[in-house]
């Protein structure tokens, strides 16, 4: 009778977030904090804080953790993982920090194939500065600095991550998975757990871009806001494994 | 009887509502008549007796609000 249905994980510090309610990197946080449990690595992970609304991660996660400059969090973690090749290395980036400002380094990174976990978050704008035009911004989105929606004459088209990622023959796993519903989540679960398995069977690289949502720079209320991932972010960016295992010659 | 037991942490609520979309048998609420420490209205359920114990709110809470217990099972 005092089992526990749904308990906290330590993986996570007791920190309350500064995220907006709503935000679901909340939610991709707890999703990171359990599977490291699961694995039973907390105490031997190290994770990379980037630049955006993450920023202040290394609070909540209740592993070591740095801060790395803007997009140099897989540069950070490849010479961490260097040093310490038995810690458990993952970055936890934005679109901003992963898919704009550090385009170079994740690429080198996973052209090399080290063995790091990337969490890359998905949330189709930049959040923390105010809610401008990212890279992953869909075609037609509103921002502060698209305010009559993008322009793929303009701006081009989004970028997507997963598939560029999934072209590059050191990269041993992508995935890309979502939050806009509780079974999303749980298959999330299972895609992050998959990429830290690997890294702690030395397999390599493994990248899991997880749709999020960004209710304030989106202008909508929490819960429209995960049902525009569901209606519009999905048709772009489709869910799904991209890569499972190198090309090797 | 209830197959989960909700133990809600009020004060770490932002009252965003996620968890009272996903209910499928829809017994959670926001607490309109009180605020919690950070001054939002947090989650609260009005039926306990009907939750099935499902977990969908505590998987969806982005801020770690809920924990759920085994409930009576013996009644279904």
């Amino acid at each position: 009778m005092t089992d526990f249905l749904f308990q906290k994980t330590n993986g996570l510090t007791d920190k309350q977030t500064h995220y907006c309610p709503g935000c679901t990197h909340g939610i991709i946080h707890r999703l990171v904090a359990e599977v490291l449990e699961d694995l039973n690595v907390v105490e031997e992970t190290i994770a990379i804080a980037s630049v955006g609304c993450s920023v202040l991660s290394y609070e909540y996660f209740n592993t070591d953790s740095i801060q790395a400059s803007h997009g140099r969090a897989p540069a950070v973690a490849t010479g961490i993982k260097r040093v310490f090749p038995n810690q458990i290395v993952f970055t936890y980036q934005g679109d901003g920090d992963l898919a704009s400002i550090g385009l170079a380094e994740i690429i080198a990174a996973a052209g090399r194939g080290e063995n790091i976990t990337v969490i890359f978050v998905n949330n189709a704008i930049y959040g923390m500065t105010g809610g401008q035009m990212a890279p992953t911004s869909l075609v037609g989105q509103k921002t502060s600095t698209s305010p009559l929606g993008r322009n793929p004459l303009l701006a081009g088209m989004p970028l997507k991550m997963c598939e560029i990622m999934s072209q590059i023959p050191s990269v041993e796993y992508v995935s890309r998975v979502s939050t806009h519903s509780p079974l999303a989540i749980r298959q999330a679960k299972v895609a992050i757990k998959k990429a830290f398995e690997n890294q702690r069977a030395n397999r390599g690289f493994s990248f899991v871009e997880i749709l999020s949502s960004c209710n304030i720079g989106w202008g909508l209320p929490p819960v429209e806001a995960l049902k525009w991932i569901e209606s519009r972010m999905i048709s772009y960016y489709p869910l799904g494994v991209y890569k499972d295992g190198k090309d090797l010659e | 009887m209830a197959r989960g037991v909700l133990i809600i942490d009020r004060n770490r609520c932002k009252g965003c509502e996620l968890c009272i979309s996903v209910c499928p048998v829809k017994i959670l609420s926001l607490d309109y008549e009180n605020a919690n420490i950070k001054g939002y209205q947090p989650m609260k359920i009005l039926s306990p007796e009907k939750c099935i114990g499902c977990c969908n709110c505590a998987v969806i809470c982005p801020d770690q609000v809920i924990e759920i217990m085994k409930g009576d099972t013996n009644h279904g």
